[in-house]
């Protein structure tokens, strides 16, 4: 059996599942246009058209929808259907025709069709509770009561002045890389780490973890005879990176864990170079299972925008246009000394002119 | 479908709503025992606001050190279905397409040996299986095999790579992200199975400066197309935008953040020589703008996640590579096994590329392998006085 075991082949090439229009006009596009929400049409220099019609999705699928995509698939699109970057899928065909029986055979099953262009996109997101051990909350159940909540902009009811992208993380960590868009809700940890000294000398070791603190919070100690480590709870961030390297550092708290909410950043080069997302919300509470708290404040920023952005302006060149203070003002949030960045090079960030706004 | 053990109210509250609900999806596959417990865990944690999930331990496939997850239920006597519940990343192909055909190979595959639940994607850009056994790892991975799938990247490797939908169907790729991405995940296989790196290394491949991708802020290495001659002009079709109603001063000419346009109702005229590539233009008139034809793409390094460091965007290190197929990518293979073997050499554990920069300096990393310094690395030059001068320097004023 052991010679005939297959590794190391890599993914399969892609060409083999692109459809036949594709690799007619394989890097020959000439224009695209969307035609509503969700839906665009991408022209070739030979004149061939390729309909994409793009579906929300809560990224976590069961097998049993995604057979459901392929039969609507082999329906309109000769079997070949996409997902894009924020975890949309997308279903390609010729025939306009079919553009409409699609989306109301999509819609039936629970998947409704939008963004594109000025729209709320889908909510790139991460595991929290369903599959992650460090999670300070749920990812998927608050993408879930805040896109129930911001629906409308996804399907173009509501208008937005620009592209706007929401992502969530579920702590630091940061898996879905959530600290360039235009909102993003991060889980935080908000208390040092509970150290299982009678497990820990079984299960970590002491230099890795003293090593794995960024701010030199851990020391090694002697604890009932035992080899373990002592926390500088003053020092110490919350960043869970010794519970990364040591299962035996529980940085997971019940009662303390919350939600932070971060504003304007971006990654396009559109305009202004690509941003960081700003510290808007440093805490709300965790509140299971519709989390009112965090859905109220991500509502009322993106209603702010859209009432107060001009065309084209994403939330952070809004917010660099009106100054940071009217940001507070507008959507109701104080300003407190948890904004202040105290970390590596937090001079940079001091304001630094007089030019203010009075 | 089969109940599980226990009422679910909280998450049930889920289900309702517009937007597609999870609930519902986990509940799709609730006639597999694993799955019911795994629904029956989560309704704890809403209850008790806390994750029931371990640390991970250590799993994989046979010469694999990565492409597996492994996760453990803290209350596997209560959910004894979700006591090992481990997570499967299968390398997607380029730029997510599929058939019909090839998914219903996966779901098969992952109907036989676990939950039915997956993440499409996760966010590096694999497929991910959610929720399998330990004893089922080699029989999935024979499968995915047999059926011409692979593992994709964990722990301190080279990650999966991914990239934008590109010259599939994209008129503004400026180069042929799914061959970059299939060439360079097939070139590096052992860097991606086999994990020897301080930590994690990230590529991503965007076609064009709007980096659908997100690559500048979510990989160690962020290749964004790009082009060197001028933007090419349809000024009939210009005319046409401004018909159907878009303002050109205002909505093009007065964004472009070197003023670089101007738009006399006939003609715009755009100095290309202090054009920044934003892509704003462009985006704002697809039928009449198109990016220049001597295309390739910006090598920027070192993007990153807060986690240990603090948060990074890459930064410049190749203004300007040709991205041509034929040449397999030679020149950023040789410019990335230069990286690692620097970094690899005298990085940290968990210290990203980007980290390591940060703490060795840009100016002796790029020495180390060997690139001159040009002033599209920076914003600006220094501001401080503080510098490490080589003797050289007084070689040269001799």
């Amino acid at each position: 059996m052991a010679d005939e075991r297959i590794t190391d082949i890599g993914p399969p090439h892609y060409e083999q599942f692109l459809p036949e229009v594709i690799k007619k006009n394989y890097g020959k596009w000439d224009y695209h246009e969307i035609l509503k929400p969700g839906v665009m049409v991408h022209v070739a220099e030979s004149g061939d058209k390729l309909f994409t019609v793009r579906a929300a999705s809560p990224r976590l699928l069961a097998i049993t929808t995604i057979r459901k995509f392929c039969d609507i698939a082999d329906t309109y699109c000769g079997g070949h259907l996409r997902w894009t970057s924020r975890n949309n899928v997308e279903f390609l065909l010729t025939d306009e025709k079919k553009i409409e029986p699609l989306i109301k055979e999509l819609a039936d099953y629970g998947f409704p069709v939008g963004g594109l262009g000025a729209k709320l996109s889908n909510i790139v997101h991460t595991q929290g509770w369903v599959h992650c051990h460090s999670s300070a909350s749920d990812a998927s159940g608050v993408v879930k009561a805040v896109m129930d909540e911001l629906f409308p902009y996804f399907t173009g009811e509501k208008d937005l002045p620009a592209k706007t992208r929401i992502a969530y993380a579920c702590c630091l960590n940061m898996c879905g890389a959530v600290h360039c868009s235009d909102i993003a809700i991060l889980g935080v940890h908000t208390r040092a780490p509970v150290i299982n000294h009678a497990e820990l000398p079984k299960m970590c070791e002491i230099p890795t973890l003293v090593a794995s603190c960024p701010t030199g919070a851990i020391r090694p100690a002697t604890v009932d005879g035992k080899q373990s480590v002592e926390i500088v709870e003053e020092q110490c961030m919350y960043c869970g990176n010794c519970y990364t390297v040591c299962p035996a550092c529980t940085i997971n708290n019940a009662k303390t864990d919350g939600i932070s909410v971060w504003v304007g950043g971006k990654v396009s080069n559109s305009r202004v170079p690509p941003k960081f997302s700003k510290l808007a919300i440093p805490y709300l509470p965790n509140n299971p299972p519709r989390w009112p708290e965090v859905v109220e404040a991500v509502v009322k920023i993106v209603e702010t925008y859209a009432a107060h952005a001009r065309k084209n302006e994403r939330l952070g060149e809004w917010i660099d246009r009106i100054g940071w203070p009217k940001f507070f003002e507008l959507i109701d949030q104080p300003f407190t000394k948890y904004h202040i960045d105290d970390f590596k090079h937090a001079g940079e960030t001091f304001m630094r002119t007089a030019q203010l706004r009075h | 479908m089969t109940e599980t053990k226990r009422k679910t109210p909280l998450i049930d509250e889920l289900e309702k709503g517009p937007w597609p609900s999870f609930v519902k999806e986990m509940k799709k596959e609730a006639h597999k025992p694993i799955t019911r417990d795994a629904i029956s865990q989560l309704e704890r944690s809403y209850e008790e606001h806390i994750s029931h999930w371990k640390h991970g331990g250590l799993v994989g496939v046979m010469g694999y050190g990565g492409g597996v997850i492994g996760r453990y239920s803290d209350l596997a006597a209560e959910f004894p279905g979700v006591a090992e519940f481990h997570t499967f990343r299968v390398n997607q192909p380029s730029a997510w397409f599929y058939t019909s055909d090839a998914l219903r190979t996966l779901c098969d595959i992952w109907d036989k040996h676990g939950s039915g639940i997956t993440n499409m994607h996760g966010s590096t850009g694999d497929i991910v299986f959610l929720g399998g056994t330990t004893e089922a790892i080699e029989p999935i991975f024979a499968d995915l095999t047999a059926n011409g799938w692979d593992l994709g990247g964990s722990g301190s490797n080279m990650r999966t790579p991914s990239c934008c939908v590109g010259p599939a169907r994209c008129e503004w790729a400026c180069y042929d992200t799914l061959n970059a991405c299939y060439n360079i995940t097939q070139s590096f296989q052992d860097e991606l199975h086999r994990p020897f790196f301080p930590y994690k290394y990230k590529f991503k491949f965007a076609g064009c400066p709007n980096d659908c991708v997100a690559s500048i802020a979510r990989s160690d290495c962020s290749v964004i197309g790009t082009w060197k001659d001028d933007i090419q002009v349809n000024n009939a079709k210009v005319k046409d935008y401004e018909k159907q109603g878009l303002d050109l001063n205002a909505d093009v000419c007065d964004r472009c953040p070197t003023r670089c346009m101007s738009w006399d109702g006939k003609t715009l005229a755009i100095d290309n020589s202090n054009c920044v590539k934003c892509m704003h233009c462009i985006n704002m008139m697809p039928k009449a703008l198109k990016p220049g034809k001597e295309r390739g793409a910006t090598i920027l390094i070192g993007s990153k996640a807060p986690i240990v460091g603090g948060a990074l965007l890459s930064s410049v290190f190749v203004p300007f590579l040709e991205m041509d197929p034929e040449s397999e990518y030679s020149d950023l293979k040789e410019l990335t096994e230069a990286i690692w073997e620097l970094w690899g050499e005298h990085g940290k554990s968990r210290e990203r590329v980007g980290e390591f920069i940060q703490r060795v300096g840009l100016s002796n990393f790029l020495e180390e392998i060997g690139l001159e310094p040009v002033p599209e690395m920076v914003m600006h030059p220094r501001t401080n006085p503080y510098i490490f001068f080589d003797d050289e320097i007084f070689e040269k004023a001799e």
